[in-house]
């Protein structure tokens, strides 16, 4: 769907994609699992959390879609999903780049009123 | 100068986005450009083949703006608010809406203006009244702001690609 540049019709997930995203030990988890797929035990490691604090995190990423976890009774390794993350990454690339684009072409403005602005002004002594 | 014309995004509070961009102008001039339809046609969000067809502005507390944006292939979008507070030419504050909406409720943005030398400092912020969006965007602490999430996140779907 074509949106401007602002962000409109943001999918509806993108809620729970950002609730999901907002906390950094999620992100690092979701940093670790881009470069492969892992286990609770594993991913507990690095973060001198338990494993069950883990889980908690695990269960958010997986209800915002951006995880999945596999079959395996034993380990069920978890792995990274990359359309929720992309889409996010876009719309909120997409806002930053809307204020940026459209502050770019007020410097040109403001150039052109402040020259106005001169060329009405009484001339000082 | 370009340091200083860099769009710096930063979140202060849980529910807040702030923006913070210098111009090179003084403020008064900045202020015109913000309220006034004609030139704000010719600057908010006119890019990428949108244009800001419909800008009406009535610049007074308890006045309504709205503004509808238009791409060839009908394309639109469109937003609404009402104004909070109007101190020329240093603030604005007004409730935002989207006619689809991409956020649950309406959030209040605060436009502020400062001038030192002659060079403007214009600080947006976006308050947003709902907490899933706060829970979402901005929950993170100052220092874990939306730069540093956009960073993650652009490191993370990077890795991603390099994948595939």
């Amino acid at each position: 769907m074509e949106t401007s540049g602002y962000g409109p019709a943001a999918p509806d997930h993108l809620d729970a994609t950002f609730a999901a995203l907002a906390d950094p030990t999620r992100r690092a988890i979701l940093a670790r699992l881009a470069l492969g797929e892992a286990s609770v035990t594993e991913l507990a490691e690095p973060f001198a959390m338990s494993q069950p604090a883990i889980s908690k995190h695990l269960k958010v990423l997986e209800r915002a879609g951006l995880i999945s976890r596999g079959r395996d009774a034993q380990r069920r390794p978890c792995r990274l999903e990359a359309t929720p993350l992309a889409q996010a990454a876009e719309w909120l690339e997409r806002y930053r780049r809307f204020w940026d684009a459209s502050f770019q072409t007020l410097d040109a403005l403001l150039d052109e009123m402040k020259t106005d602005a001169k060329k009405h002004e009484p001339t000082k002594l | 100068m370009n340091t200083a014309a860099t769009l710096q995004v930063t979140t202060p509070s849980e529910r807040e986005i702030l923006m913070t961009r210098v111009f090179d102008a003084p403020r008064h001039l900045v202020f015109e450009a913000y309220t006034k339809p004609e030139l704000l046609k010719r600057w908010l969000g006119v890019h990428n083949g949108w244009s800001l067809d419909v800008c009406e502005i009535d610049l007074r507390v308890g006045g309504t703006y709205r503004y509808v944006w238009r791409k060839q292939g009908g394309h639109e979008m469109g937003m609404r608010g009402v104004y909070l507070e109007v101190e020329p030419p240093e603030r604005i504050v007004a409730t935002e809406a989207f006619d689809q909406s991409w956020y649950p409720g309406e959030a209040v943005g605060t436009v502020v203006l400062t001038e030192q030398d002659g060079r403007t400092t214009l600080s947006l912020s976006v308050l947003y009244e709902s907490r899933e969006i706060r829970d979402a965007v901005l929950q993170s602490p100052m220092e874990e702001g939306v730069a540093t999430g956009f960073d993650k996140l652009a490191e993370v779907v990077a890795s991603l690609e390099a994948q595939r």
